[in-house]
């Protein structure tokens, strides 16, 4: 490891321009003649459109047009897709009802877009809003996705008979009833995951521009994946072929998720700039966002765990309900799914398994993948179900794990993941260790004379990242292969930069992808580059999501590395007149392993440009691309302890101590990925402490619509984290990385919720665990 | 329409605006200075702080022409565009940013709580002055750290002074 290679903790390349005010966010682009939109939502959940009047928005101060859906329609604008088809156990496909960009038929949930203002301000654009007249007919609504599957229940759309979207199976069920039959003991649960709202601190936004001279557009956009974004785009919506749309996705500021999908707003800007001749830029408020940006979780489940004498797991039955919300997001099927279920295992051999989802339409917000997708699921189901198992057996929780880790790899689970590396008890002593697990009881009786309840709780997580081999994935129904492209350019002078379809969005890409390119040739990071974020910059890439960046991005640029140094060899070899496999690279030179022959890496590349002395019929130019498929997913994995201490006077909760171990194999950059792991702790302490969406159940309105009543946590909520990595390295890439972007999200909520249920005494308490709730728990338990 | 005139980063600017303009989208709009943020409709996230005749201020609860005739500091003005402040240079080294979106307003948060304070600053204090400024990123550890450590820096940098 160099000062700056890989491993190095360097301080992010990045940083300066946000620290001074110079990021360039979507709302901070301005192009002339620039006018701003407005967009005209549903306030009813449910509502046939009777008619929309527009002409006294269209006499209102500063308005270019108001445009509504039937035009949309008829400029052949596409509907929404998603892109992952699954099938239901009786083989039918999964069934997708029309999700129009702008209603003009049904709309389904608050926050539905109907029609577009466009104005010289978006005060006026607002404004004039307000006078657009849509008479609606109202409609019973349904908000909880268990009663949307019930007799009777309002119906969303007529493609999918009693709201049900697909009744999908994974796993044995005859030999996971047989298990169950013959178990010593069975504990059976029910696990409610709350419905989240992501909430990127940066609203979305968009700025398309349609350039009459060229017919051509440009699309600025806040994307965690600007390729998939004009793919979809071109493909299935018709908004323009691929190569007259360029889709830029500046600085953003944050995803979780919620920035993967191609959302109404940045297709009804792109037709609304041709239509209206002039750029259009809209900016989502922070209500918005709360109703229109996907969002995350939302599962009700039952679960059997089978067990023998021996305590070991023997069969696991899991009956799970999702709520998809009004349409089907762009990947919202394959979260319930693939991502979820197929994690069931988790750290354990478990011989048997079956698990069962419904996904269900409501009148709510669409439901997609919010960091860690499917994962955070499972893994809350599990570990909730391994403790109440511990619990109810009178073992500790560390030795029920213990007795049912995996210890052999690669492992194959029977819900097709194949685990390739890791070592579950490392990351359990360590965290046990950093707590002072041993120290607790003496701990808890001190509270105990303050009057305090003290509890505390673990939970054991796996995941699967670095999405994903694409084959396997489109043998499962991916509409897209999750493969990643990467090209390195070496300019004549030696510096170089490296376009990456990665997408850094808070990920420190700009430093870390630059550190890998450092490590190898022996460069300084300040002389690499990364470009990403601009598809007429950047070659074909799939984005940043499912903590691929490392595993599949950074593997991508050292495959074109892989090139790069291949042919820099041959020219160094040819200008010393050497042996090209004698040559190494260190420091930042090119020499003739075991002699003082060295010609600089500069020296090299100008070399390659001018071409006066190259090998024979080699080409000119050291540039490389590559696009690297993974063979497997990787499988970051770890253990996390929660203690707390409960005040029985108000309920409230206090993190005493949050240890986190993970193993994530190899480390590029400590200090991000520490990063990495404190945002997704806070998030997942915010899902089981304070973050819940809410709506009304008749109304269908949603009353957490804003930070006045959505409670994200605060500097004040939160402790500092103790962190340690243990490191199985991951066999199957060439930088043995495995993913940390969602880990903390994944493994916070359960070892939180086992800490608190442990220390009042109740494991029925749902999450968010809120100071009332947990009063109220305190209140029936004793 | 309303005309405004107040001093930003020293400079003295004036402009046209909306009565009902706020000051950060005057800022944003009419001055191009975009490093101040919106995060939210209720003054709940802080991403728009800015310091004004001094304060911090939320320059989304204020309208812009209620800031005529004062001095304004917004993030691109905190600092000499060659060496950073040090609230600045401690969110660098303390890896106290991620996506860089609340950073403006965090920095400028805490830039005046350092100066409040006058160096005795304690964690508890920094977590509970900080319940303004909404990160989505970073769990606040790396933040909370950061303030810390530029506080003693400047706490340090004062008694030298002395």
């Amino acid at each position: 490891m160099g000062v700056e290679g890989i491993g190095a903790r360097v301080t992010r390349k990045e940083d300066k321009r946000f620290l001074t005010g110079k990021g360039r966010y979507t709302d901070d682009m301005s192009v002339p003649g620039m006018k701003h939109a407005f967009f005209v939502r549903s306030p009813h959940a449910h509502a046939r459109i009777r008619s929309i009047d527009v002409s006294a928005a269209k006499a209102m101060p500063g308005v270019i047009d108001v445009l509504d859906g039937k035009q949309l329609q008829a400029d052949g604008i596409g509907n929404l897709i998603c892109g992952w088809m699954i099938h239901s156990k009786d083989g039918s496909p999964m069934k997708m009802g029309a999700w129009r960009p702008l209603a003009h038929e049904v709309v389904r949930y608050v926050g539905d877009a109907v029609a577009i203002v466009v104005a010289d301000s978006s005060a006026e654009a607002r404004d004039a809003a307000e006078a657009v007249v849509v008479d609606y007919e109202e409609l019973p609504a349904v908000t909880e996705s268990l009663v949307a599957l019930e007799a009777g229940a309002p119906q969303l759309h007529p493609e999918a008979p009693g709201n049900l979207i697909f009744d999908w199976q994974i796993g044995d069920p005859d030999a996971t009833d047989q298990a169950i039959a013959s178990a010593a003991h069975v504990t059976e649960i029910e696990i409610h995951n709350n419905r989240l709202s992501p909430n990127p601190m940066e609203p979305r936004a968009t700025l398309g521009i349609y350039d009459t001279g060229d017919d051509h557009y440009t699309c600025y956009t806040t994307s965690q994946n600007p390729h998939v974004a004009r793919l979809v785009m071109s493909a299935f919506y018709n908004v323009a072929p691929e190569n007259k749309l360029r889709v830029i996705a500046p600085d953003v500021g944050g995803g979780f998720g919620s920035k993967i999908y191609i959302y109404p707003e940045e297709i009804v800007c792109l037709w609304a700039s041709r239509k209206t001749g002039v750029p259009v830029k809209w900016v989502s408020d922070r209500t918005e966002a709360f109703l229109t940006d996907a969002h995350g979780r939302d599962h009700v489940s039952k679960v059997k765990m089978a067990f023998d004498a021996d305590h070991r797991i023997i069969g696991l039955k899991v009956d799970t309900i999702a709520n998809l919300g009004a349409y089907m997001s762009l990947f919202s099927s394959c979260v319930p799914t693939y991502l979820y279920a197929t994690l069931l295992s988790g750290q354990y051999a478990i011989p048997a398994i079956h698990a069962n989802v419904r996904t269900v339409y409501t009148n709510t917000v669409p439901v997609d993948a919010y960091r860690g997708a499917g994962r955070p699921e499972a893994t809350y189901l599990l570990e909730r179900t391994m403790e109440t198992a511990a619990r109810e057996l009178g073992l500790s929780p560390a030795e029920l794990r213990r007795k049912n880790f995996i210890r052999s790899f690669p492992h194959q689970t029977p819900v097709i993941m194949n685990y390739d590396a890791g070592d579950y008890e490392a990351s359990l002593d360590a965290a046990m260790e950093a707590v002072d697990w041993k120290g607790f009881s003496a701990r808890r009786a001190e509270a105990e004379t303050r009057g305090k309840k003290r509890g505390i709780g673990m939970s054991c997580y796996i995941e699967a990242c670095g999405l994903a081999p694409s084959a396997a994935v489109g043998s499962l129904g991916a509409g897209v292969g999750l493969w990643e492209s990467a090209e390195v350019r070496v300019n004549a002078v030696g510096t170089i930069e490296v376009l990456t379809g990665s997408h850094s969005h808070g990920q420190g890409h700009e430093t870390t992808f630059a550190q890998v390119v450092a490590d190898r040739l022996g460069v300084s990071i300040d002389s690499v580059n990364i470009v990403h974020g601009d598809t007429d910059k950047v070659q074909m890439g799939m984005g940043t999501y499912g903590s691929r960046s490392g595993a599949v991005g950074m593997s991508a640029v050292v495959k074109a590395l892989d090139k790069v140094e291949a042919k820099a060899k041959k020219i160094a070899a040819h200008l010393m007149e050497a042996d090209e496999s004698d040559i190494v690279i260190e420091n930042g030179e090119l020499k003739v392993a075991g002699t003082d022959k060295t010609v600089p890496w500069f020296q090299v590349a100008l070399a390659a440009y001018t071409a006066h002395n190259l090998p024979s019929g080699m080409e000119p130019g050291l540039k490389e691309t590559a696009f690297y498929d993974p063979a497997n997913f990787t499988f970051p994995a770890g253990c996390y302890i929660a203690e707390v201490e409960i005040d029985p006077e108000t309920g409230k909760t206090e993190i005493i101590q949050f240890v986190a171990a993970d193993d994530f194999g190899n480390i590029i950059n400590p200090l991000i990925v520490e990063g990495q792991v404190h945002g997704g702790l806070a998030q997942g302490i915010g899902q089981a402490l304070l973050e819940d969406v809410k709506y009304d159940r008749e109304t269908g309105q949603l009353l957490t619509a804003s930070y006045m009543d959505y409670a994200m946590p605060r500097a004040d909520d939160l402790p500092f984290f103790k962190l340690s990595h243990q490191n199985t390295p991951c066999p199957g890439n060439p930088l043995g990385v495995k993913g940390c972007g969602e880990a903390g999200a994944i493994g916070s909520p359960p070892a939180l919720m086992n800490a608190i249920t442990d220390a009042i005494g109740d494991n029925s308490l749902t999450m968010p665990a809120t100071p009332m709730k947990v009063w109220q728990a305190l209140q029936t338990a004793h | 329409m309303a005309k405004v005139t107040l001093t930003v980063n020293g400079r003295t600017v004036s402009g046209e605006c909306e009565e009902r303009t706020l000051l950060v989208h005057f800022i944003r709009d009419k001055l191009g200075l975009t490093g101040t943020h919106v995060g939210c409709d209720t003054t709940q996230c802080g991403a728009c702080v800015i310091h004004m005749d001094g304060k911090s201020v939320k320059s989304c609860s204020i309208l812009a022409v209620q800031a005529s005739g004062s001095s304004v500091t917004t993030i691109e003005g905190l600092s000499s565009q060659r060496e950073l402040h040090p609230v600045q240079a401690a969110f660098k080294e303390h890896h106290g940013l991620q996506c860089g979106f609340c950073t403006p307003g965090m920095v400028m948060t805490a830039v005046d709580m350092i100066n409040r304070h006058g160096g005795k600053l304690d964690e508890a204090t920094v977590r509970h002055e900080l319940e303004g400024n909404i990160c989505r990123c970073t769990g606040y550890h790396n933040i909370v750290k950061a303030v810390l450590s530029a506080n003693a820096e400047m706490q340090a940098g004062r008694q030298a002074a002395e």
